[in-house]
């Protein structure tokens, strides 16, 4: 039987990026995710794997040598909170400009500014919309458990390298700080100089005689070959789009009220279904596993035979927008969010669902 | 079987490290659990709280407002998380320092006086197995093997040589529990 | 003696090293830049370590430096070529890394990540051009901007008033403890081209030592910017530049 340990959601992304085969984490202190990079250190991968982790002098100095590190077709990743992402947004940019992997997670805290270090959802705008100038999109992933935290790394680079594209992990405070039982899948070693070179010729891993150099470069200044580039980037959206949607579903069978939310969101929102379905009222919830490609298709599918569509997030509305773009005027949509710390119960929402849906 | 649990107290008291050891021990016996902790500054000194959720089943919501158990450690505590105590729920406190005592008349109520098993242990840092000792024997949901299994697992190799200590204040705590009110 | 004598090999006195590439540089007439990348080719043809070395170029003019070297590169953000460097370094420790940086990329919005690879000791060398001069962009003040130097964003001369001092960056970097090699040189007279070939030389061996970062300032005239002939600007960053930038080895921790 696997190895089952109690460990919080950012302990879960450290042990699992040195468990599969993880190259490099470059990272700077910020609440509530410090605990990657301190679990990191603790661990001392480098003498055992040999990945390479180091404390950078600011987020923006991570990201860059991440960029650096996935440059070289290494494995490499960052963690920070929202005020560093916003740091990162330069090179995420870059990153996905110059079409290289990587792993960055968003233990996201409240916002703007300076906010609160208390759980939020806040950033979904800034990484599903933005994260940078730019036509580009990050693959975004939404995991609502600290299994989830230690499982999505590994898939996170799957995506990251079978894309080319950055990938984010859009965590939150409760998610990085919550211990769960979080059980240990196989270990993958490191990928060798060889596999490397194999599986990615396109990095600059030193030009033998043999073949071209390799250049990583977002620079274009033809105006028809940056075209192109963009172009091609939105044909890689539109197959990410088709194939890599992911999203979860609870009660939603026979359900005439739906709600989506993400992350810890959706945890607390089976509460809710719960506890309306204890009173007969026939409730169900999707959770968004992707938040980019955004499971459009599939609320919009449930929304013909709903009374109504809440979406629950801790913001002020941000992912309501994608939902009302999913729904496109099917059913009623509506919006309940908590901010700067505060945390929604089960009772709350119930009480707002019914308050929107005129049940009081 | 699904148990709700605040532990509320001073920082120093040992109130995280005693919810992770629960909730190990619930690991040990294949349930689910939730270790949910308040951090930040308000950890600094101040009053420290763990949520500690333990089911049969997966755990939705790691975020509840009314708890089956109570066990507060300090008055701002007892004052903050008496009333979220589900009706016919539990509340455990330790009476020193208390000088507003619970009132509750629709919940289970025990104290127990975790000072005095640390000090007959002569080890302060065991009080927070008299507490949890406390709890095993009002709310025995994890047997005290699979305890043992949770505290081997939480406790750092290098400090194993405590596990035994451990395990005797737990056992202290459970014969040092007292009935309040009982309904 | 014919033309073929001539083009014996035994009569070869010059030719274009091997791993400069035959794209057309896009840089003005007598600007210093040529002439330090066929220096990096030299070393780099020299030493053996074409599949040995990455190389991470700037936001400046030389952006495209990889066009005209034939080595694997990286295109950094503005300022950020020692983070990138540092990861390529750190996860390739075989290798031979090193940055290609302008003033305003290095000594301005790239302050914060020079002196920090130069604090961890990175095992990386930088190239640092400095010609007093936002290139790319125009010709506008850079950190290094001489007191009185006229550029498009200070049209009435540098006015430390208004626009603060000459930043000496090899100099504060010689103050860390992670620096192994800190020079600084230029390429305007022959002799002075083979002392900077020396300099890059010891900064790349210096780099696979494990000994910290090496650094070669090399300080150049862009003509085009200063608004003057090749000639003049060489005569002008010999009299004006050096009095603030002056030429030879700060710091050699091995001598």
């Amino acid at each position: 039987m696997a190895e089952k340990i109690l460990m919080k959601g950012n302990e879960a992304i450290a042990i699992s990026a040195i468990r599969n085969g993880v190259d490099g984490y470059f990272g700077y202190p910020i609440t509530p995710q410090s605990e990657v990079m301190e679990t990191l250190m603790k661990e001392k991968p480098w003498e055992t794997t040999g990945m390479v982790v180091l404390q950078a002098e600011s987020e923006t100095s991570s990201i860059n040598m991440v960029y650096g590190g996935a440059g070289c077709g290494k494995k490499v990743m960052t963690s920070s909170s929202s005020p560093g992402v916003s740091l990162m947004c330069e090179g995420l940019s870059y990153i996905a400009g110059s079409e290289l992997p990587c792993v960055v997670v968003d233990v996201m805290r409240g916002g703007p500014g300076l906010g609160t270090i208390q759980p939020s959802q806040s950033d979904y705008n800034q990484i599903v919309k933005g994260s940078g100038h730019g036509d580009f999109h990050n693959i975004v992933i939404a995991p609502a458990s600290a299994q989830d935290m230690y499982d999505f790394l590994d898939w996170g680079f799957e995506l990251a390298f079978k894309y080319r594209n950055p990938v984010v992990i859009l965590s939150d405070g409760i998610i990085g700080q919550m211990m769960e039982k979080v059980e240990l899948r196989p270990v993958k070693p490191r990928r060798t100089r060889e596999e490397i070179i194999r599986d990615c010729p396109w990095a600059v891993t030193g030009k033998p005689a043999s073949r071209q150099r390799n250049i990583i470069t977002s620079l274009s200044l033809d105006a028809d070959v940056q075209e192109e580039f963009n172009r091609k980037l939105q044909r890689k959206y539109a197959a990410i789009e088709e194939n890599e949607v992911k999203y979860d579903v609870y009660m939603t069978g026979d359900a005439e009220y739906l709600f989506v939310a993400f992350g810890c969101s959706s945890r607390i929102c089976e509460a809710v279904v719960d506890i309306l379905r204890s009173e007969g009222i026939k409730a169900g919830l999707l959770r968004p596993i992707t938040l980019y490609p955004f499971p459009y298709k599939e609320i919009g599918g449930l929304a013909a035979g709903m009374k109504s569509i809440m979406s629950i997030e801790l913001n002020l509305g941000q992912m309501v927008d994608d939902v009302r773009l999913a729904v496109n005027g099917a059913c009623p949509v509506g919006f309940y969010g908590r901010q700067g710390g505060n945390i929604y119960t089960p009772e709350e929402i119930v009480e707002q669902f019914k308050k929107f849906n005129n049940l009081v | 079987m699904k148990e709700e649990i605040i532990i509320a107290g001073f920082g120093g008291q040992g109130v995280l490290s005693m919810g992770k050891i629960l909730a190990y021990s619930a690991i040990m016996q294949d349930m689910e659990v939730t270790w949910m902790p308040s951090y930040g500054p308000e950890m600094r000194g101040g009053t420290a709280n763990v949520c500690v959720i333990i089911s049969d089943r997966k755990i939705g919501s790691p975020i509840v407002t009314r708890y089956d158990t109570a066990i507060v450690l300090n008055q701002q505590s007892l004052d903050k998380f008496e009333h979220s105590v589900k009706p016919g729920g539990t509340l455990i406190y330790d009476p020193s320092g208390i000088s507003d005592h619970p009132t509750r008349k629709d919940i289970n109520i025990y104290r127990i006086n975790a000072i005095d098993v640390a000090a007959k242990l002569g080890n302060s840092k065991v009080y927070n197995m008299g507490v949890l000792g406390g709890f095993l024997k009002v709310k025995p949901i994890v047997s005290l093997e699979n305890v043992e299994k949770g505290l081997a697992k939480s406790i750092p190799s290098r400090y194993s040589d405590l596990i035994a200590l451990n395990r005797e204040a737990i056992t202290e705590g459970m014969s040092s529990i007292e009935e309040i009110n009982i309904i | 003696m014919t033309i073929e004598d001539i083009k014996k090999p035994e009569n070869l006195v010059y030719r274009k090293p091997s791993l400069l590439t035959d794209n057309v540089m896009h840089y003005c007439p007598g600007c210093s830049h040529g002439t330090v990348h066929k220096i990096i080719a030299e070393v780099i043809e020299e030493m053996g370590i074409q599949e040995d070395t990455i190389g991470i170029c700037p936001v400046g003019c030389s952006v495209f430096a990889y066009n005209y070297i034939d080595i694997d590169w990286q295109e950094a953000a503005h300022g950020r070529a020692p983070a990138l460097a540092t990861a390529t370094k750190r996860l390739n420790p075989d290798k031979y890394v090193f940055t290609y940086q302008g003033d305003g990329d290095l000594a301005s919005i790239g302050t914060a990540e020079i002196i920090h690879a130069c604090s961890r000791g990175e095992n990386i060398a930088v190239i640092f051009i400095n010609n007093g001069i936002y290139g790319m962009t125009g010709g506008q003040m850079a950190p290094t901007t001489l007191i009185g130097m006229k550029t498009a964003t200070t049209p009435y001369g540098r006015d430390p008033k208004l626009n603060g001092f000459p930043l000496v960056i090899a100099d504060m970097i010689a103050q860390l403890d992670g620096t192994a090699y800190i020079t600084r040189q230029s390429v305007h007279t022959a002799a002075a081209v083979r002392k900077t070939r020396n300099a890059i030389r010891k900064a790349f061996e210096y780099s696979s030592k494990g000994i910290g970062l090496s650094f070669v300032e090399v300080v150049s005239t862009c003509n085009s910017g200063w608004k003057m002939t090749p000639v003049q600007a060489n005569k002008w960053m010999t009299e004006n530049m050096f009095a603030k930038y002056p030429v030879g080895d700060i710091k050699d921790i091995l001598k």
